[in-house]
């Protein structure tokens, strides 16, 4: 991409046009299905997470197929795997946009993959929403045709903050985090809302993600005698580090964010005995919107538990199909115009965008993991 | 950020008490035990062969998973008294590892014996991208877990102020040095392990005098693919959960440690795995956790800079 200059661009913008033009006559004489990417991580650590947004994606899918697809069109879904690597997902993002030339994108999951495909998908004109990308960066870079369904880590990292600080009234805060930009980034906003209420963390430090041993770290928290410890990353690295933690004797309260919403949770912990007494923010329950019921109903059925990403994913179809029904067709500025204009209806409710690509209303709240190995809405 | 943590240790300067030094030791002492039990691995078959094996990150990876399965099966048959299982599963799980370090020695380096330097270093690279990717394949990308075997602690000190180890880190501590004991004992004491030394020193020699000297690289790769079983097995005790890429990142410890420790040398690799453990705890419990690796590979350079073949290895002999 660095090689394009900006004479280059012009010409790429009428080869584009010329192409989105022909597609569009392809479209009306045989009526091609709407291709939409699904991206995220499918294979490696983190792979639970890219189940859930292929899971919501499907089901949605077979739904707005159903009732007769979007203008006419059915829906086709292209999965792509960025194994949540930045390099992978750049070269992902260019397949979908190339070979497989899919109309619209879903995804990524981690945020760093999801800024660095996303030049690929604003490049083609591509409209791209992630479901599950929580850092402010996503949409602070000015790209007109990137929405997310899921909220900013700002505003997670503040509910998080006012927690720690009013509920738990914890004084020696520890911000430990995994060196990412969502792990980062999430533990950074987290401690800036801490620092306006008051409250200075007691150590800021990084882990390396992949490693297994945080028993140095552990020893040093109980050394500073910290009475809460907020992680900002993903299972992986929470579940034995929580589990260290207690082992050592350590019972410090643990806060993290959503980069643990799923199951995988405990058994990365080794157990309900460990994952037990968690906290974590994540967006209210969205299985208990009465709006999804009958959809969270057939996944249930199915034997799959909707749970985290994945009618976060559902949604993002919903808008997507919502959009380009509006928009007549799957053009990126038009279809980004009408969605910043207009309200959808989706199995999350209502839900409309701001002119960055957020939502205009989230609602973090704080989950506690239980005695079960299952998470829990506090009161 | 580099303010802040500038202000962090002003702030809150670490209490350097006695039991936290004695605990980071432990802490640095019991991961340092399963990057020397890898490392072993590392130095076997370069001492021998001269080859950097860079599968065998891999092999520990598969013995993780290869443990899970003898736990399983150790349960479906009713196997349930804790030390019997332990004994059982590290046997089950060590005697399947060396039989795949065996095969792959077999399949990728020994066609290759004759060919260049380079050429059985890159079959190991693809060695190592075809195992990852047959694990994922066959078991799933989502990380898999056991549950605790023993959960008992051993605390010395009273109140808040205790060092503690847990019964599982005693048992990697324990088992890591009587398999290494062991180990040394065969290498030095067996007619194997005197064929062994005959090979490292002089092949050729060796396959003149009646040693098979194809059989004997073969048992080095079983061997080595056998300690790192043992470490595998005892981390997955441990730890309880892997996946199939926890084999890159310990790979490369060990890696270091046996560089560390002089390629080429057992007692090396043991040292080599310990120091490198304890210089990340040390670093990471009293400075920062951040640049924990970045100090440890600080260590390794500067220890090359100065003993530029380890701490224990030999250094290399021009042959004339």
């Amino acid at each position: 991409m660095a090689t394009v200059g900006g004479g280059e661009t012009g010409w790429r913008g009428v080869g584009l046009a010329v192409l989105t033009a022909w597609m569009a006559w392809g479209t009306a004489a045989a009526a091609e299905p709407l291709r939409i990417g699904i991206a995220g991580p499918m294979t490696g650590a983190y792979a639970p997470f890219g189940e859930q947004f292929w899971r919501g994606a499907s089901m949605a899918a077979q739904d707005i197929n159903a009732s007769g697809g979007v203008n006419g069109r059915l829906i086709e879904l292209i999965k792509a795997d960025d194994a949540c690597e930045p390099k992978q997902a750049v070269a992902v993002a260019s397949r979908l946009v190339d070979s497989d030339k899919v109309d619209l994108v879903v995804g990524h999951f981690c945020s760093s993959t999801t800024i660095a495909a996303s030049s690929a998908y604003a490049d083609a004109g591509m409209m791209q929403i992630t479901p599950g990308s929580t850092n402010p960066k996503v949409t602070e870079s000015q790209i007109p045709t990137i929405f997310r369904t899921c909220g900013r880590d700002d505003q997670q990292g503040s509910v998080a903050a006012e927690f720690i600080v009013k509920k738990l009234q914890a004084k020696a805060v520890a911000v430990i985090h995994d060196k990412d930009t969502y792990g980062q980034g999430l533990a950074d906003a987290m401690r800036h809302r801490m620092g306006q209420l008051g409250v200075k963390e007691v150590i800021y430090e990084g882990i390396t993600r992949g490693e297994k041993d945080f028993n140095a770290l552990v020893t040093k928290l109980k050394s500073l005698k910290v009475d809460a410890v907020y992680f900002g990353g993903l299972h992986n690295e929470a579940g034995p580090f929580v589990r260290q933690m207690r082992e050592q004797g350590l019972t410090a309260a643990f806060i993290s964010g959503d980069g643990i919403v799923s199951n995988q949770f405990v058994l990365d912990a080794g157990g309900p005995q460990f994952a037990k007494g968690v906290y974590m923010t994540f967006g209210a329950d969205p299985r208990k919107i009465s709006a999804g019921k009958s959809v969270v109903d057939r996944f249930r059925k199915e034997g799959y538990e909707p749970e985290g990403y994945t009618l976060y994913s559902y949604v993002a179809l919903q808008a997507i199909a919502a959009a380009v029904k509006g928009a007549g067709g799957p053009d990126g500025a038009k279809a980004s115009a009408w969605l910043k204009a207009n309200t959808v209806q989706t199995v999350m409710g209502s839900k409309s965008w701001d002119a960055k690509g957020d939502l205009k209303d989230t609602d973090y709240v704080m989950y506690r993991w239980g005695s079960d190995g299952q998470y829990a809405q506090m009161e | 950020m580099d303010r802040n943590r500038v202000s962090n240790h002003t702030t809150a300067p670490l209490p350097m008490d006695l039991h936290i030094a004695a605990q980071q030791l432990i802490n640095g002492w019991v991961l340092g035990s399963v990057y020397g039990l890898i490392a072993v691995g590392y130095t076997m078959v370069y001492g021998i062969i001269g080859m950097i094996n860079f599968a065998h990150g891999e092999v520990y990876m598969l013995s993780a998973y290869l443990t899970a399965i003898a736990l399983a099966l150790l349960a479906a048959l009713g196997v349930s008294s804790a030390g019997w299982v332990i004994v059982l599963v590290l046997a089950l799980t060590v005697l399947f590892t060396a039989l795949w370090g065996w095969a792959i020695e077999r399949v990728a380096y020994r066609p290759l014996r004759a060919a260049n330097r380079l050429a059985p270093l890159i079959s190991a690279i693809g060695v190592s991208l075809a195992l990852q990717n047959y694990v994922r394949l066959a078991q799933g990308a989502r990380s898999q877990g056991v549950p605790a075997l023993l959960d008992g602690t051993l605390r010395l000190g009273d109140g808040e102020n205790f060092v503690q180890i847990t019964h599982q880190q005693i048992l990697i501590v324990v088992v890591a040095f009587a398999s290494m004991a062991l180990l040394a004992w065969v290498v030095q004491r067996t007619a194997l392990g005197r064929a062994c030394r005959a090979t490292q020193q002089d092949p050729l020699m060796a396959q003149l005098l009646g040693v098979d000297v194809d059989r004997i690289i073969a048992v080095v790769f079983a061997l080595g693919a056998g300690m790192a079983a043992v470490a595998g097995t005892l981390v997955t005790l441990n730890y309880g959960s892997f996946d199939f890429s926890i084999g890159f990142v310990t790979g490369i410890k060990a890696f270091t440690a046996a560089v560390l420790g002089g390629i080429g040398s057992l007692p090396g690799a043991m040292l080599g795995g310990i120091l490198l453990g304890l210089a990340e705890s040390l670093f990471s419990g009293f400075v920062n956790t951040d640049y924990k690796d970045v100090f440890a590979f600080s260590v390794l350079i500067l220890t090359l800079v100065f003993r530029p073949s380890g701490l224990l290895g030999r250094p290399e002999v021009e042959k004339v």
